[in-house]
């Protein structure tokens, strides 16, 4: 339709026109009868209403014909691509901003009793570690040798799943100086690619992979904002990470598996992110 | 009668346009899924809270409630269509040089002024335009620029520990989040704005967002 020629390439008001100013073209057709220019029109709506209307259709029936069993299944599938870019981009390197003592959340919320609604006998929990080489059986540990291992401690933005988040002090050990002491893996490389946390119940339980439990600002925690740590935050010992989502920072933990395969996790079940990194 | 055919919106823009808006329509809806689970914002005038988002009849209306893990879902697969189309959207703009029709100039913000006259009726005299005058291209300009804005604060608010940077710029998560959902009432904002135009501009201006061209009488092609 460019025949039409530059005569009609400026538009009205010269520089008082920021079409002329940026030099927008216009592209206008020869004159012709006005009945051609609507024949001309009339074909272009034909196609382009047909065509957007079955695209329109096809989308909005396409998307309500499919199961709802396939449009999870693809999400999930979606989820690990996600999962997968953006591990690419895990540095244990990166560390969360440090926050002063002024800035800490009081009092601290507590959400989620899930595996810890039942009293904790602090005399009998143990600490069971499954899945390090060379051992027959798990390797049990009490809060002594926990607390023997180099104490830790951050103030941290701890973000829940639900989009808040708050600002707690946390103290405790390395999750990488419990592996340091009590396992043979001197490097995360070496390590089985998954970690299962679960209460002593067994009413809770999260997968972690293992770049993440082992980043430096990973703590078994023993102490939150510079007390003991109270048993609706998961006493005696506690995950606490700013790599992940609340839901993934186990309270009372009783067990930890190393693994191969990815651990089953009590929030992915119920249709959310396995991985959840931050 | 003789008139002449205008080319005036391109086949990648149009489908373009016509993509983005159920794009934007997933977004929202997969972000308020998410939002409901903590729904902390309101609009204050003089601290006085004028509008919470949102009241809980919104919400029971739509059927939101207790759907977090959905919502997430929807959220972070319909994000990569909707930058995609945006990016593809400016790249096109850029490389084609149909961001002649679309950008201002340091005269659009005068003449701008002049538009919202001219369309309220209290000046008779339209101010110079090319396909878009320039309140429409001051106002396209600032949607792109939130379509960025909200591509940013989400990287902020999805990964703000391995990419602080853009956290921290930001003014950290909970600001982050604060400013992805202003975002979003501002692209709500710009739609029920763009709709109402749309209507008043009349029929055969929507029928060139589909077709991509308009039939002007020949002495009018001239404007």
């Amino acid at each position: 339709m460019r025949e039409g020629g530059d005569r009609n390439d400026k538009w009205r008001g010269e520089d008082e026109n920021s079409a002329n100013v940026l030099n927008e073209r216009r592209s206008l057709s020869d004159e012709l009868p006005e009945a051609d220019a609507q024949k001309v029109l009339i074909s272009r709506s034909r196609r382009g209403f047909l065509l957007g209307g079955a695209a329109a259709i096809v989308g909005v029936f396409g998307w309500r014909w499919l199961p709802d069993e396939t449009k999870v299944g693809f999400l999930q599938k979606i989820f690990r691509f996600n999962e997968n870019l953006t591990s690419a981009f895990y540095r244990p390197t990166h560390l969360a901003t440090e926050f002063s003592a002024d800035n800490i959340t009081r009092p601290a919320r507590v959400n989620g009793m899930l595996g810890i609604e039942s009293e904790v006998d602090l005399a009998v929990w143990r600490l069971n570690i499954g899945g390090i080489p060379g051992r027959a059986s798990d390797l049990v540990l009490t809060m002594d040798d926990i607390r023997s291992l180099p104490r830790a401690e951050h103030i941290t933005e701890f973000k829940c799943i639900e989009g808040w988040s708050t600002v707690v002090q946390w103290t405790g050990t390395r999750f990488s100086d419990l592996v340091a002491a009590f396992t043979p893996w001197k490097d995360p490389e070496e390590m089985p690619p998954y970690v299962s946390l679960a209460t002593p119940d067994g009413g809770y339980f999260v997968g972690w992979d293992t770049p993440s439990i082992m980043h430096p600002q990973t703590l078994l925690v023993y102490e939150m904002n510079g007390e003991v740590l109270t048993s609706n935050h998961g006493a005696p010992l506690r995950l606490a990470s700013p790599t992940k989502y609340g839901i993934k920072q186990l309270k009372r933990i009783g067990r930890i598996d190393f693994m191969n395969e990815r651990p089953e996790d009590y929030w992915a079940n119920e249709g959310y992110d396995w991985y959840s990194g931050l | 009668m003789s008139a002449r055919v205008e080319e005036k919106h391109r086949a990648p823009i149009r489908w373009m346009h016509w993509v983005n808006f159920p794009l934007l329509a997933m977004m929202m809806w997969s972000g308020l899924l998410i939002y409901w689970a903590n729904p902390v914002y309101a609009l204050r005038l003089f601290g006085h809270e004028v509008f919470y988002f949102f009241p809980q009849g919104f919400y029971s209306f739509l059927g939101i409630p207790y759907r977090l893990a959905e919502g997430m879902q929807l959220h972070f697969f319909f994000m990569w269509l909707f930058a995609a189309n945006g990016v593809a959207y400016v790249a096109f703009l850029i490389f084609s040089g149909e961001y002649r029709s679309l950008i201002p100039t340091f005269g659009s913000f005068g003449r701008a002024f002049r538009v919202a006259l001219y369309e309220l009726h209290i000046s008779k005299k339209k101010p110079p335009q090319g396909k878009y005058n320039d309140a429409q291209r001051i106002v396209y300009t600032l949607v792109i620029l939130m379509g960025a804005g909200s591509i940013v604060t989400g990287v902020a608010i999805y990964k703000p520990l391995q990419a602080s940077f853009f956290t921290s710029l930001l003014g950290g998560y909970e600001w982050a989040r604060w400013e992805h959902f202003w975002l979003m009432i501002l692209f709500a904002a710009f739609f029920c704005v763009h709709v109402v135009q749309v209507v008043l501009a009349g029929w055969k201006n929507f029928q060139s967002m589909i077709t991509g061209v308009e039939v002007v009488a020949a002495e009018e092609s001239s404007k």
